[in-house]
């Protein structure tokens, strides 16, 4: 597989576009699948991966191919998805009021945004229940969480991926757990 | 309730959970977990959310993804795409070079060959735009004429190839046989004939370096 996928970079370096084709057909669903978890939808999640895929084929000539392709690949994605997380959320003060709103400020909002009541909880399935959550958590824990346990990846590969210290992305990933377990509890 | 039970069994959930705990503090989480409930609770909590999450459907890229992503990348270079075009179509190359070289060969010999000549040979007299083998010599060797009739009153030891002309009845006589091409499209076959071995082994050597 890497040596399949190696020979394809190489014949990218040198400008063929149908190689790149293959390696997008390759790796597609495992790109969009980090990308939908990290961001809770679907359109978002295809605007992010198609921008990796992009970004990787403009800077190729930047990957050591003794690496793992996939590594420096969902880098790449999950960096975009963090920056798309982080621009969503309002960098002005939290207590600041909102505008054309009385006594509404950034907290009521965010609440409003992020938090559901009880009883649409309870009417949602499963499976979007969990997406639900996931999408809450902090996007630090998300991404280790989302590595580890929907892609699957080893913790060696994810502290590659995130460019964090081993003993780091342990405990993002059993503090991203835990506060699933929390959010989950009543399910 | 969380903190009701001993850091040391949280710190054992996890690197049980992580795939990382030696059998000696396995042992010890599982009578951790037998003998507290709230520590068997969160166990089983954690394990039912990692079920969840894992559980979560696979969720697949559009089916137009691989073109929209395509689409959206920057051009690729001219010389690539040649290049790629040669390597996988080896053989529309070689045709089209074979159209045109063969194309520029016959122009040039068809049009060369729109005025009236012939294979001199001894004792042949021309007559206008007609060849002529006396009557009683004898011409030895082969002959052809372009834009000219050929007349035999004498002998003619050879083969005769007519082109755009024609071999008029006599009283001589010919040892050899005798080929007449009138029109346009014959001539180019017989042009092709005449090159084709040429071709071949042109193609050869062309194809070889296209495939690298």
């Amino acid at each position: 597989m890497d040596a399949l996928v190696n020979k394809r970079i190489k014949r990218v370096m040198k400008g063929d576009q149908d190689a790149f084709a293959e390696i997008v057909e390759l790796y597609q669903h495992q790109l969009f699948q980090i990308c939908y978890r990290m961001l809770g939808n679907r359109h978002e999640a295809e605007d992010i991966a198609q921008e990796a895929f992009t970004r990787a084929y403009v800077n190729i000539h930047t990957f050591d191919q003794k690496r793992k392709f996939s590594t420096w690949l969902y880098r790449i994605a999950t960096n975009l998805c963090i920056d798309r997380i982080r621009k969503k959320k309002p960098d002005y003060h939290l207590d600041a009021e909102v505008k054309g709103t009385e006594g509404l400020n950034m907290y009521s909002k965010i609440a409003n945004d992020e938090e559901l009541p009880e009883e649409e909880l309870m009417r949602m399935e499963v499976q979007e229940r969990v997406q639900y959550e996931i999408s809450r958590l902090p996007d630090k824990y998300r991404a280790a969480i989302v590595l580890k346990y929907i892609e699957e990846l080893p913790l060696a590969e994810i502290s590659e991926i995130l460019d964090l210290p081993l003993g780091t992305v342990k405990t993002r990933i059993h503090r991203g757990r835990e506060a699933l377990r929390k959010q989950l509890s009543n399910l | 309730m969380m903190n009701a039970c001993p850091e040391k069994v949280i710190r054992m959930m996890d690197d049980y959970l992580d795939g990382e705990i030696s059998p000696s503090e396995e042992k010890e989480l599982k009578d951790s977990l037998q003998s507290c409930s709230d520590c068997r609770k969160i166990y089983q909590e954690l394990t039912k959310t990692i079920a969840f999450v894992q559980s979560a459907s696979h969720v697949q890229a559009p089916s137009d993804f691989v073109q929209k992503t395509m689409a959206g990348l920057p051009k690729e270079s001219q010389r690539v795409g040649m290049k790629r075009f040669m390597r996988h179509h080896p053989l529309m190359i070689a045709a089209a070079l074979f159209v045109l070289l063969m194309s520029a060969a016959m122009m040039s010999s068809f049009s060369d060959d729109q005025q009236f000549s012939f294979t001199k040979q001894e004792n042949l007299v021309v007559e206008g735009q007609t060849v002529v083998v006396p009557a009683g010599q004898t011409v030895v060797g082969d002959l052809t004429i372009r834009n000219g009739d050929l007349r035999v009153d004498g002998e003619l030891e050879g083969d005769v190839t007519i082109v755009n002309g024609q071999y008029m009845a006599s009283s001589g006589v010919i040892n050899g046989e005798i080929e007449e091409i009138d029109q346009v499209f014959e001539w180019l076959w017989y042009t092709i004939k005449g090159t084709f071995q040429d071709a071949v082994s042109f193609f050869g050597g062309n194809d070889q370096s296209i495939d690298e």
